[in-house]
């Protein structure tokens, strides 16, 4: 099943995207393209972009869903800006997608479905596939509907069972396209309908028949070869981070030896920690759906009373709604983690979308003076350290900790090293037990933590609550001294984490003349294009923080060794603003709101504008 | 597991704290508390072990005054710490105190799903009808047409009732008691502490600053046995000084019948708090002052089984079927590869 080696060529890297009707499972050919891809030995990034309604009208624009995935043979830190080739599965597809497919790129088209009645759903007048308002791209039809119905006809399946196959039949195309294995989907089948046969057969067929179909009909004149990347040692998985957030959080009940409560609301694009957490119930795990988001940092909270740890997670909205809960978290000083996926805001916004746009939300979105700490994952696959870490930090400075990651993140897959359990860092706790001079707000010397003495201790019975404490005894207290002074110590424990995060790394030179600083998501987009910038021989560097509250120790002197500063964000300059309050510092900001991730090509050019001088480069 | 140490006896000076009672003098809280500090010694259960968590309003202060381990949290939430810390560690006794506003106004919410759930918590709502701490608004539970600062020309708001929302949310343990019988204030709690599964008491309390003798109508001493029923499982529904009043069912109508003249104790309603279907229980709970006696006692109590203890067993269930996790093999789920 392998065409002559004549007709190979060899790439660095592609980027595809599978664009359909929401029901047309493009999200499905796009992961499994990804895990064959990852499996072969690629480096993979993914990015889905699906619309917020269920199932919008068929063939309409809204109801356009995609799945982009980029492979490549060496380390790639995005899912690329633009594909080389866009799979179009009927006309409102390739009319939402086409403008982000760079002329001379390929569309492969199902023109089966561009019928006149789907042509009008998605707003054409005439026909693309036979006008020439596809010049410039390669255009490749291919009548997938009825070729599968074809592949099927004898599979005993209903003509609507079969409809929903047709995604196989193009994922089997793209592997005869791209060279890869029809192993690794072949065996997802088989489990995936082990109690159907029927099914899993007749998807089995219509792969194998899609890639037949590339390797006969002559249709490419070449299909393509990604070689394997050269990704450091190790076993690998693919894993999105959602997932790894989750398996972030259980894995610190195994390090800190307590049991994990989590009690969250559903809400996009968060809801998958849920699902995810409730399925590790023989880990001990306890999960709970709550009524509403106020219940379920209320539980959360409720649990930490407890000596559990308590979890709860969020989007935007969410975290608006807890932000009372989070105030009173502060006040008791509970080592509370609220992880929120941050979506486009404001109000509902746009749910499916991503945005940084909760960073201030994170830092100021409570009353009085309300300091929690907070982290942010930077990859997928970096959910799963930080999940771990901010649970450190609240346990260990007993303070309520905010993991901010977004749907970008969430939703997106990479490669995923999977650690070796034991070497994950040991989280020790002490619960307080000695009733001998105990108070519930005496402080450690070195972190200002108070004792987490939980109910179930005997002696050590005590009250707490919103209401303002005596420094000490955690009474209630209303004398002006005592509620600076504990002002002042609820400030000063969230700083002192400082002394117990590491350091601010910067990628490429120590000083230069512009420092691209970012947070969150952006990672790569920022580190493609620093290096981009680099090879140019640009005195650029990057760095990036994965701790937002408080700050690495060292970002103030890092941010003083450039000329410039640069922050890109996907909000309107959050990060910027903190940084320039803090440092003084005249950072510029590249800032989109789209609800998309930030492009390589245009972190570029904003370097570009911002720098001219060369550097003598050190290969 | 060592065998289990005898508890010392503790009396109700131990459930006492240092902290001074910042009540008004004359509040219905203060006998709530003395009879909850009474209480605790005869529950057995360890001081450590107990938990009283509250909202926002005077009520909710209570948890200040009660040697346990307390939580005074925000408006409205205390179910749902108290969910969470229950949930979690099911082995502690949990009481969430609660007043009119906190539960059924800016928490209404989260008592439904308590009380729904069937967590094991003893839910105490001290109603008195009125917001006592920002000063005398009036509350879910004011009857309409009250004049207060809020409501100049009288609310328009139509009242709740607390049992009714209960039984509708089919809370396992329903009841109802006034602050001033301590007797009957006592025995109701004991018996919801002792329900497996959410109990909620509604407690008539006088608020004798903003709302005072809102009760007095039917609850004051010399009008009570006459203007209120007793509730007693397996017992007829009699009242009256001369117990020649009961409650009769008239299809869904709960009549107010005179004993003697044809009518017999035999005619009258017998009292089952156990009945699976909750209609009875909510014809009764909806009996008001003056078409009838207020009903005071238990309403409700049946069993099935709580939220906790179906959290831990689905836990217990999942490992006896699948075995204890293990990270490493759960990592490596799906489809991995080897760079060398």
């Amino acid at each position: 099943m392998t065409a002559s080696s004549d007709d190979v060529r060899e790439l660095e890297r592609v980027t595809i995207r599978f664009a359909g009707d929401s029901g047309d499972g493009s999200q499905l050919a796009g992961q499994q393209f990804t895990n064959t891809a990852a499996i072969f030995g690629n480096d993979v990034s993914t990015v889905p972009d699906y619309p917020a309604e269920i199932r919008a009208p068929a063939g309409s624009l809204p109801g356009v869903s995609s799945f982009q995935v980029s492979f490549s043979s060496h380390q790639i830190y995005t899912p690329g800006d633009s594909p080389n080739l866009l799979v179009a599965m009927n006309p409102a597809a390739l009319k939402t997608n086409l403008q982000d497919l760079p002329k001379g790129g390929t569309v492969v088209a199902n023109s089966d479905e561009f019928t006149e009645a789907n042509l009008s759903k998605a707003n054409y007048e005439t026909n693309p596939l036979e006008d020439d308002s596809l010049a410039g791209y390669r255009v490749i039809r291919v009548p997938i509907t009825s070729l599968n119905a074809h592949a099927l006809k004898d599979s005993g399946l209903s003509n609507t069972q079969i409809d929903r196959s047709k995604n196989m039949f193009a994922l089997g195309l793209m592997f005869w396209l791209y060279e890869r294995s029809l192993e690794p989907t072949l065996r997802w089948i088989d489990a995936k309908f082990s109690k159907n046969p029927q099914v899993a057969e007749a998807n089995a067929n219509t792969l194998k028949a899609g890639f037949n179909f590339g390797d006969t009909a002559e249709l490419f004149p070449v299909h393509y070869r990604v070689p394997k990347a050269n990704l450091k040692p190790g076993h690998y998985r693919t894993i999105t981070g959602n997932e790894a957030t989750a398996l972030g959080f259980l894995a610190v009940a195994e390090l800190s030896k307590l049991q994990l409560f989590y009690a969250s609301y559903p809400i996009t694009p968060a809801s998958d920690i849920l699902s995810e957490l409730a399925r590790f119930k023989r880990f001990g795990v306890k999960t709970m759906q709550s009524e509403d988001e106020l219940a379920a940092i209320g539980a959360a909270i409720g649990a930490a009373f407890g000596g559990s740890l308590g979890l709860t997670g969020t989007s935007g909205p969410g975290l608006a709604l807890k932000s009372e809960a989070i105030g009173l978290a502060v006040m008791t000083e509970l080592p509370v983690v609220i992880a929120s996926v941050q979506r486009a805001g404001p109000s509902t916004g746009m749910p499916t979308k991503t945005e940084q746009t909760d960073l201030l939300q994170a830092m100021f979105g409570r009353n009085g003076e309300s300091p929690v700490a907070i982290v942010a994952p930077a990859t997928p696959a970096d959910c799963f350290a930080m999940a771990i870490e901010a649970f450190r930090i609240a346990l260990l400075h007993m303070v309520p900790t905010i993991f901010l990651s977004d749907s970008y993140l969430g939703s997106g897959s990479e490669p995923w090293r999977i650690p070796d359990v034991d070497g994950l860092p040991q989280i020790d706790v002490t619960f307080a037990t000695d009733a001998k001079g105990f108070q519930p707000y005496a402080r450690d010397e070195k972190t200002l933590a108070r004792p987490w003495a939980v109910p179930g201790t005997p002696g050590l019975e005590h009250r707490i609550g919103g209401l303002e404490k005596l420094d000490g005894a955690g009474t209630v207290s209303y004398t002006a001294e005592n509620h600076e002074r504990m002002v002042y110590l609820r400030t000063e424990k969230v700083a002192r984490i400082v002394n117990d995060i590491p350091d601010v790394e910067v990628q490429g030179n120590e000083t230069g003349e512009l420092l691209v600083l970012g947070w969150g998501s952006t990672y790569g987009a920022i580190t493609s294009a620093v290096q981009r910038a680099q090879a140019e021989g640009l005195s650029v560097s990057s760095a990036h923080l994965r701790h937002l509250n408080p700050f690495p120790g060292n970002l103030g002197d890092v941010l003083s060794r450039f000329d410039r500063v640069l922050v890109p964000e996907m909000n309107l300059g959050q990060l910027r603003m903190l940084i320039r309050a803090r440092y003084l510092v005249d950072a510029a900001g590249f800032n989109r709101v789209t609800g998309r991730p930030l492009k390589t090509g245009e972190i570029v050019e904003r370097i570009h504008a911002l720098v001219q001088r060369k550097v003598n480069v050190v290969a | 597991m060592t065998a289990p140490q005898p508890l010392p006896a503790l009396s109700r000076k131990d459930f006492v704290t240092d902290q001074e009672v910042r009540w008004c003098p004359g509040c219905g809280d203060y006998s709530i508390l003395a009879q909850t500090q009474k209480l605790m010694p005869e529950l057995n259960i360890p001081q450590e072990q107990i938990v009283f968590i509250s909202g926002i309003g005077c009520s909710s202060r209570l948890p200040y005054y009660m040697n346990t381990y307390g939580f005074h949290s925000i408006h409205g939430r205390a179910p749902t710490i108290a969910t969470g810390l229950k949930a979690s560690r099911p082995e502690l006794s949990v009481w969430v105190v609660t007043g009119d506003g906190d539960a059924l106004s800016i928490g209404g919410n989260h008592l439904i799903h308590a009380m729904r759930r069937n967590i094991d918590l003893v839910i105490v709502l001290f109603n008195n009808r009125i917001y006592g701490l920002t000063k005398g608004q009036y509350s879910p539970t004011s009857e309409q047409g009250k004049v207060t600062k809020t409501s100049p020309l009288g609310s328009i708001d139509y009242p709740i009732n607390a049992c009714s929302l209960a039984l509708g949310a089919n809370a396992t343990f329903v009841a109802r008691s006034i602050a001033t019988d301590t007797h009957h204030l006592i025995s109701t709690l004991e018996r919801a502490s002792q329900h497996k599964g959410t109990s909620f008491v509604e407690v008539f309390q006088n608020c004798n600053v903003f709302n005072d003798g809102a009760f007095d109508s039917f609850a004051d001493k010399a009008v009570r046995p006459d203007r209120t029923v007793l509730l007693e499982h397996g017992k007829p529904l009699v009242y009256g000084k001369e117990n020649n009043r009961g409650i009769r069912l008239n299809g869904t109508v709960a009549e107010v019948v005179e004993t003697g003249n044809g009518v017999s104790e035999a005619d009258l309603l017998i009292h089952d708090e156990k009945m699976d279907d909750p209609t009875i229980a909510s014809i009764l709970a909806r009996m008001e002052y003056p078409e009838h006696p207020v009903p005071l006692g238990v309403l409700r109590a049946f069993e099935r089984p709580s939220y906790d203890e179906l959290m831990e067993e689905q836990i217990k269930d999942a490992v006896a079927e699948q075995g204890e996790g293990d990270l490493a093999t759960l990592f490596s789920e799906g489809d991995t590869w080897v760079v060398e």
